[in-house]
């Protein structure tokens, strides 16, 4: 594919302001051993997206830590590869990378260096199985300039205040962008990926800004519906928006369902890449029960855990009982310790005896490193 | 970066493994599973990078493709250095003379170059075939601390097992004064792990010399070891008392295995100071039934358990099906037990497939054997498989 990627690591932060303190959404932990940037950065490779821009703004250490230098995903290339792209600095005291068009200005540097004729823009804190090549391929089928992706859905229930839609005409062509989509019922939310030429994509850059405009969506965006041919790809499978801590808890529990995980991580030719690490493989002792669980590697299970999910290196002692709950690596679940939609971020400790409830709408939340 | 070493480790990797059977028919017996997620060779590798060794030469020749893979770059061991790492060395035709390695020292021998090329003041000698983590930067230090030309790592092992071992006899200090290989009424019970530590300049002669001999079989046990001794070398015996199991037998392999599930085991994958490194395929977590039962078992990534699994080390994307029960057992990579298949007592290779409500190996007792299943075999449904060595498809 003779595209560069682009993704947006810290958009979103404000969503879950219980989990990004120390990190960005795009590094939140998912599914037992992933971050949510695994994703689309899976998605870029799989698609073969050889050089990928990944903009950040603040926080970004967790962020660097797991992408290192992009080995996992074979992005460690002497051509191409991963850039990672902070601000951009020019005025003291400014806030930098806030919007996406900031982010993007801060990227003209990446974007004019790269000699790739077309860019796939996406954001990081998505969980998708997406064959970017078939939107391109559907792209320059269609001789569109710029392609947004979309999924058919019911925004009746939509809790979610985050989501944009599009309005297509019978030929396929965007006429109307809604941020965020405040309409009730049927409509096509806008994935956040978008595929357009590079030179396009810094034209609009450049003009959007040289005339004082900050959005993305309202100005680069939709200013430009009808002066430019703007398409949309319908994406039908599984696709999340994680925007709030209830649809993190949701959309981690999802899992559990085999139709779901066999969406995202058994799919052919298209698995979902992570940073490797050397944990050993899961232990169940001759106390333990589980069931309806997603348990990774490195786990010793002593005592019983249903409906839940554990992430990497965590120790659940005997006579413990973990329900309905996340549990983030290196955790440690003391004796006789009674957990109930209880979500723990890394490395939390809760001693012997304890018993923590939540419920599924508001899941009890312990911050990194708590102790109990 | 210096461009010499002080250390470097000569890997022997090629042997057949042909106590292993159908489980080496197509990989070397370093290659073979190991404890859910490791390949046998993952142990001795990790020991050399843990013990500050990085420059490795792993010494191939039997089925090497699969083994050649793995060690790849030796990126997953910290090995893919600019000067040093991991290399494989086979067999090579050169100028004027070429050969299949005719024994370990002969293996050695023709590499000689591949030492020289780090110059470096120790070279230590090891099998890819042990499950042990064993510190070298201490044998070393012993090493030095005496003087020695030559230290020979040892374990006590049982007086019946002992003749299945070389088998050497140490002074107070530890200044060897005995070695038989594999004797048949042995008289001590200090068994040679197959792990020498040389001063380099003693190697490079005893191996030149060993070369000219046309009598000699190239061998460090029957050969090397041997002649040392006889020109009264400095050599001592260094003692290690870890978990350390030779896995050459189908037995030793299951048992090997097995020794992880107890509550407190010898040998312990978990511990976090001594990190096993292996190279890690890619997988999804474990997911677990809504009726799954698994008590004492260790299982690897990617994999699926519906049905009850108990005793047992399952490798990395396993599927378990409903009603499917798998006790005492060894499975490799990829297997697949449908619905109401039961597998007692086996070790299973990869990418085997088990029909529904066939019944695998049998209760492990005395007079039972272990049942082996060859890598890619598919057993159709209703089977039922009594012990042996499994090796073509029973449709």
């Amino acid at each position: 594919m003779n595209a560069i990627g682009l993704i947006f690591a810290n958009m979103h932060d404000d969503y879950i302001p219980e989990l990004t303190k120390s990190r960005t959404l795009s590094s939140l932990p998912f599914g037992g051993r992933y971050r949510l940037i695994d994703f689309t950065l899976s998605n870029m490779v799989n698609s073969n997206i050889a050089k990928v821009g990944v903009t950040t703004r603040q926080n970004y250490h967790s962020l660097m830590d797991h992408l290192s230098g992009g080995k996992d995903w074979d992005l460690s290339r002497r051509m191409g590869g991963l850039y990672l792209i902070p601000p951009y600095g020019t005025v003291l005291g400014q806030s930098l990378n806030v919007t996406r068009l900031q982010a993007l200005e801060s990227s003209l540097n990446f974007l004019q260096r790269s000699e790739e004729e077309y860019i796939v823009i996406a954001d990081g804190d998505c969980v998708c199985n997406m064959d970017y090549a078939d939107m391109f391929k559907h792209h320059v089928d269609s001789q569109n300039d710029i392609t947004i992706a979309y999924k058919p859905m019911c925004f009746d229930q939509v809790q979610s205040q985050h989501i944009s839609s599009i309005k297509i005409d019978s030929a396929g062509r965007v006429i109307d962008l809604l941020v965020p989509n405040r309409e009730e019922g049927n409509a096509n939310a806008v994935l956040n990926v978008y595929i357009l030429k590079r030179e396009l994509l810094i034209k609009l850059i450049n003009s959007t800004l040289s005339r004082g405009q900050q959005d993305f969506k309202h100005d680069l965006l939709g200013k430009n519906i009808r002066r430019l041919k703007i398409g949309g790809y319908a994406f039908t499978d599984v696709f999340f928006f994680i925007d709030s801590l209830t649809r993190y808890y949701e959309c981690n529990m999802m899992l559990l369902q085999h139709n779901i995980r066999d969406a995202l991580f058994n799919v052919q030719y298209h698995s979902i890449y992570t940073k490797v690490k050397d944990s050993a493989p899961t232990k169940y002792f001759q106390s333990a029960k589980v069931s309806n669980s997603y348990i990774a590697d490195g786990c010793e299970i002593e005592g019983t855990v249903i409906n839940s999910i554990l992430f990497r290196d965590c120790i659940v002692h005997k006579g413990a009982v973990v329900k309905n709950s996340i549990i983030m690596q290196d955790s440690v679940i003391d004796k006789n310790v009674s957990l109930d939609y209880v979500l723990t971020d890394k490395k939390v400790v809760i001693r012997t005896e304890s018993k923590l409830y939540g419920c599924p709408q508001m899941p009890y939340v312990l911050a990194k490193e708590t102790q109990i | 970066m210096q461009n010499r070493k002080d250390c470097i480790a000569m890997l022997l990797a090629g042997g057949q493994g042909s106590r292993l059977y159908a489980l080496t028919n197509s990989v070397a017996k370093p290659a073979v599973s190991f404890g859910a997620k490791y390949r046998i060779i993952d142990f001795t590798l990790s020991n050399c990078i843990n013990s500050q060794i990085d420059t490795v030469g792993v010494l191939t020749q039997y089925q090497p493709m699969l083994l050649n893979d793995y060690i790849g770059n030796g990126q997953p061991w910290d090995m893919d250095r600019l000067f040093g790492g991991v290399h494989v060395l086979p067999p090579y035709q050169a100028k004027g003379k070429s050969d299949w390695y005719l024994g370990t020292a002969n293996a050695i021998y023709q590499n000689l170059h591949f030492v020289r090329t780090y110059n470096p003041d120790y070279v230590l000698i090891l099998s890819g075939d042990h499950i042990y983590n064993m510190d070298y930067s201490k044998l070393k230090k012993f090493h030095i601390q005496n003087d020695a030309d030559i230290t020979i790592a040892t374990i006590t092992v049982p007086i019946e097992q002992a003749s299945r071992f070389g088998i050497l006899t140490a002074d107070n200090e530890g200044r060897i004064t005995q070695f038989v290989e594999k004797p048949k009424h042995p008289t001590s019970t200090l068994a040679s792990m197959g792990v020498y530590m040389f001063n380099t300049n003693v190697l490079f002669d005893y191996l030149e010399q060993d070369a000219m001999n046309d009598n000699s079989s190239h061998d460090f046990g029957k050969d090397i070891i041997p002649k040392l001794l006889q020109d009264n070398a400095r050599m001592y015996a260094y003692r290690f008392d870890g978990y350390w199991k030779d896995v050459g037998t189908l037995e030793s392999l299951w048992e090997a295995n097995m020794d992880l599930l107890t509550e407190k085991p010898a040998f312990d994958i978990f511990e976090s100071k001594w990190k096993i490194h292996s190279r890690n395929k890619l997988s999804p977590p474990i997911y677990n039934g809504d009726h799954c039962c698994i008590e004492n078992a260790i299982i690897g990534g990617g994999s699926s358990i519906y049905g009850k699994v108990t005793n047992s080390i399952l490798g990395k994307g396993v599927i378990v099906h409903e009603g499917a029960v798998v006790n005492d057992s060894l499975l490799f990579d990829n297997v697949i037990v449908h619905q109401g298949a039961t597998v007692d007592y086996s070790i299973i290779d990869e990418q085997v497939s088990i029909g529904s409500n066939s019944a695998i190996g049998q209760a492990r007792s005395e007079g039972n054997g272990l049942t082996v299943i060859a890598r890619g075999v598919v057993i159709a449904e209703d089977k039922r498989i009594n012990g042996g060595i499994i090796e073509e498809a029973i449709l």
